[in-house]
């Protein structure tokens, strides 16, 4: 199987909410250099998950295992927590294996999502060996009758300065480092760092490109079923009938055809016979029901209609006056955004003696025994999981829903490994979108100095996380079972609605109205949840306001700004596009945002070419350049690697994307659909990390997507004159 | 109806019994357990599952595999490394540039590229965005792609 040697960082995760955020930095202790004012805790998941072993194990050959509980999604953090244990420890970046997320293997760090991996994981990580270090002296200084002080760590093994030495597993005599982390621990000084800040290559890029079984989808067990499920044709649709004998004849490959109320699969013993007999099944079963879908009406005026629950999530000062002397109003509209993982979803199950063993791409491997416990009435401590890779998910695609249904499925043929891959059609018409936003702006200009005094957001959206978390009713076969789970809605206000729509800025009065209404589609955690819309609507704004003052757009945020950082990235991408000269038709746009108010600084600026009318109004982006700041910096290469991708990731949901529907069902179900960029489209990009490394780690993988899309929005005003606000930029809407 | 068919991949002889109609890429992936080609939508649209018909790229995911039984030589990711382990020069550029991160992508982008360049030695970029037309990547690694295109080719 794949997955135990290492790479890197950077998309950084998030949960467990705010809490578990704040990054313990600070040291207490001998180096006075190391004292850097901060929060003095631990980070969250080492907290969860005290004991050095939980985090770090002493191999009998000299090396050492790092365990975290995070996945891999192409963030790279099996290289960044390498990279981190082998300095604290002072060991060969060979000699440290990593194993990533497992039920009852590796510390419950919950998801793999938010930008958290470095803040939360690798931080436990540093602060763990760094424990294991202090530890492996004091054992060793009194083997060697001296004091710790006089000891080095050097390739697994204690030295002293006598020639003696002795390696960290005979020091344990076969034990693990039980010892809980606690503060004061010393960590190593940045200076003597050789690994820490080194952009080391990712190894399991070469297992990629050897073709490496790596994937979920690489899975291969003796006797493993292949399974597909049928899916109704719309959302809540019942199945009224499936002739099951008529299948069996057409496809005699057929094993066995699960049908639990309105959940359907078929399972072959080859994978192709799975596929002829989904194939069939779309064909011939018969469903009834079905929620109506609200085709008919505008996206953004239906949301603008539902019921919702009002909060107001900024009150700073009092902005009533704008209802009479705004100098600027204005609305934007984000659509429903798909995942679009390029490999669908996949799971392998095992149902044998009572026991539940699920390989999985979750992005939680707890939560999701914990929920699948429930699904299956059993017991959590049977039920295993293990998170193994699989396509780049970007936040929670249908991952968590196939674990479910193979989960049902290998019970239905105990003993076997039953392997369930999702066919295009079902991720791209099931997987839950990032919800569609809708944004009313208002603002007001002092005319004389120029300064925004008064700042109103208001935002229509549904959630944007209904992770399983636990529970078994917001996975897709638990609604569709005879006996159905239905989620209930939301009411964890927080779900990443109004992220980022509190202006970074310095406005004397600023309010934000949020209303959370339910849309009309199935949703979850999409890379940046509402900061991606919400960011769009203010960095577009902003710009409207610097042009209708006759402004210079950088100068008018750099002095609403006051934070150091923030202007110190706008002005290096300034910098950067100095020298860019712009041909008729052409037009440069620059938007910033911090990640969440808290995490990354990321000022963007993108380049993009608008062709006349006459030659159908065709956007082509040129560059994109970014400057990221991400406080102290595991792997620049890496979070070089994340944010290259967030731009043009984030470029291609501007310029293309947009899930459609008709009363039915969601209409856009293949990539001709759904047109992501190709490589004709694909901007070149460039991108400035500036490193800080005395500041905490900030969650990056994240922190392009909304100035992108603003970047873009803006270039391509001052390339045309004419100002989109409803994503995406189609060049019809240039017309 | 199953029938024994004759397959070339990666310079091996494999006869196996099986429906005709089987697209290669289950053939690849499940009877003889690659790794390289990726089932990513089955339509032809994506490029995960490329595979080299002789010297030039296609996807297997449609492509029933009694179509290329007769000495069409088949190679996937796994048959591009000399034996020796030595990566092809396309390979080893990928990962010199780091042109990854989840890696899905990757089999559709080196085999694009072996076939771009065993056609066209030095391409330009335009060339080189043509020849990988077919692949796409959700990560969006296309950037560093088309640099350590650039690089196996010398350009
Ligand atoms: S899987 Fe063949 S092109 Fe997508
Ligand atoms: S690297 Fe993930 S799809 Fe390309």
């Amino acid at each position: 199987m794949p997955h135990d040697s290492a790479p890197i960082p950077s998309r950084r995760d998030f949960l467990k909410g705010v809490g578990c955020l704040t990054v313990g930095f600070v040291l207490f202790g001998a180096n006075p250099l190391l004292a850097a004012p901060g929060n003095p805790e631990l980070p969250g998941s080492l907290q969860d998950n005290p004991r050095i072993n939980a985090w770090l194990e002493v191999l009998a050959d000299g090396r050492v295992r790092v365990l975290t509980g995070k996945i891999e999604i192409g963030q790279g953090i099996r290289t960044a927590v390498a990279q981190i244990a082998a300095e604290e420890l002072d060991m060969p970046l060979e000699r440290v294996e990593v194993v990533l997320a497992e039920t009852g293997r590796t510390p419950d760090e919950r998801y793999t999502a938010g930008s958290a991996s470095i803040e939360q994981s690798a931080m436990s990580v540093r602060y763990a060996a760094a424990a294991a270090r202090q530890k492996l002296l004091i054992l060793a200084a009194a083997q060697f009758k001296t004091t710790p002080g006089r000891l080095t760590l050097r390739d697994g093994a204690v030295h002293a300065s006598t020639g003696r030495q002795l390696s960290f597993a005979q020091l344990l005599g076969g034990q693990q480092l039980t010892d809980e982390v606690r503060l004061p621990i010393q960590l190593k000084p940045k200076a003597n760092y050789r690994y820490v800040g080194q952009s080391i290559p990712r190894p399991d890029i070469e297992q990629m490109v050897r073709a490496e079984p790596y994937y979920v989808q690489d899975l291969r067990f003796p006797g493993m079923v292949h399974a597909r499920i049928l899916r109704p044709p719309s959302y809540e649709g019942r199945l009224a009938s499936f002739d099951t004998k008529a299948l069996q004849k057409a496809v005699p490959g057929v094993l066995q055809v699960v049908i639990d109320g309105s959940f359907v699969a078929v399972l072959a013993e080859r994978e192709y016979d799975a596929k002829l007999a989904q194939d069939y099944g779309r064909l011939h079963a018969r469903w009834s029901g079905g929620r109506k879908l609200p085709a008919d009406q505008p996206l953004a005026e239906h949301l603008r209609s539902l019921p919702a629950v009002d909060k107001r999530t900024t009150d700073k000062g009092n902005v009533d006056s704008l209802a009479t002397d705004a100098t600027l109003r204005a609305s934007y509209f984000k659509p429903y955004l798909m995942h679009g993982s390029i490999g669908p979803s996949c799971a392998v199950a095992l149902f044998d003696k009572n026991e539940l063993h699920v390989w999985t791409h979750s992005q939680g491997v707890y939560p999701l025994r914990d929920s699948l416990a429930k699904l299956l009435k059993i017991n959590p401590d049977n039920v295993h999981v293990k998170g193994v890779p699989g396509s780049g998910c970007y936040g929670h695609n249908g991952a968590d829903d196939v674990a479910a249904d193979a989960a049902l499925l290998a019970r239905a043929v105990p003993g076997r490994h039953v392997r369930v891959q999702w066919s295009r059609d079902d991720e791209h018409a099931w997987e839950p979108y990032g919800s569609a936003m809708l944004f009313d702006m208002a603002a007001r200009l002092d005319p004389k100095t120029g300064r925004i005094t008064h700042w109103q957001h208001e935002l229509w959206s549904d959630t944007h996380s209904t992770r399983p978390a636990g529970s078994p009713e917001k996975l897709l076969a638990a609604q569709y079972r005879a006996t159905p789970l239905l989620p209930k809605p939301e009411d964890d206000f927080s779900g990443g609605i109004y992220r980022n729509s509190e202006p970074y800025y310095d406005f004397p009065a600023v309010r934000v109205d949020t209303h959370y209404v339910q849309g009309p589609l199935r949703v979850s955690a999409l890379r940046s949840l509402g900061a991606y819309g919400n960011i769009f609507a203010l960095e577009c704004f902003m710009e409207e306001l610097a042009v209708k003052s006759g402004q210079d757009p950088y100068e008018f945020r750099l002095r609403h700004l006051t934070d150091e950082r923030a202007k110190a990235v706008i002005r290096k991408v300034r910098d950067m596009v100095r020298s860019e000269k712009l041909a008729a038709r052409q037009g440069l746009g620059v938007a910033f945002a911090r990640y969440k108010n808290k995490a990354a600084y990321c000022a963007v600026v993108a380049k993009v070419s608008v062709a006349p009318e006459e030659d159908g109004a065709t956007i082509r982006v040129l560059k994109i350049w970014s400057a990221i700041d991400a406080g102290e910096v595991i792997n620049p290469d890496g979070l070089r690697n994340q944010t290259e991708g967030g731009l043009i990731q984030a470029a291609s949901w501007t310029l293309n994307e947009e899930v459609l529907f008709n009363t039915q069902q969601v209409t856009t179900r293949q990539w001709e659909q759904y047109p992501i960029f190709r490589f004709d489209e694909v901007p070149l990009v460039e991108v400035a990390v500036l490193n800080r490394t005395t500041e905490p780690p900030l969650g990056a993988g994240e922190a392009a997507q909304g100035p992108t899309a603003a970047a873009l929005a803006n270039a391509v005003f001052h390339a045309c004159g004419k100002r989109v606000r409803q994503l995406p930029i189609r060049p019809e809407k240039l017309l | 109806m199953d029938a024994n068919l004759t397959l070339l991949v990666n310079g091996k002889q494999h006869t196996l019994r099986l429906d005709p109609a089987t697209p290669l890429l289950y053939v690849l992936r499940n009877d003889l357990a690659l790794n390289g080609p990726k089932f990513g939508c089955g339509l032809q649209q994506c490029g995960a599952c490329m595979v080299l018909l002789d010297d030039v790229a296609w996807p297997s995911c449609q492509l029933p595999v009694h179509q290329v039984t007769g000495g069409v030589a088949i190679t996937t990711l796994e048959g591009l490394a000399a034996p020796d382990g030595t990566l092809h020069p396309v390979q080893a550029a990928f990962v010199q540039e780091q042109a990854a991160q989840c890696g899905f992508c990757l089999n559709g982008m080196v085999m694009s590229a072996v076939s771009l360049l065993r056609q066209y030695p030095k391409p330009d970029e335009a060339a080189i965005r043509n020849g990988l037309f077919r692949v796409l990547c959700r990560c969006s690694v296309q950037a560093r792609a088309i640099k350590a295109v650039q690089r196996a080719a010398g350009v």
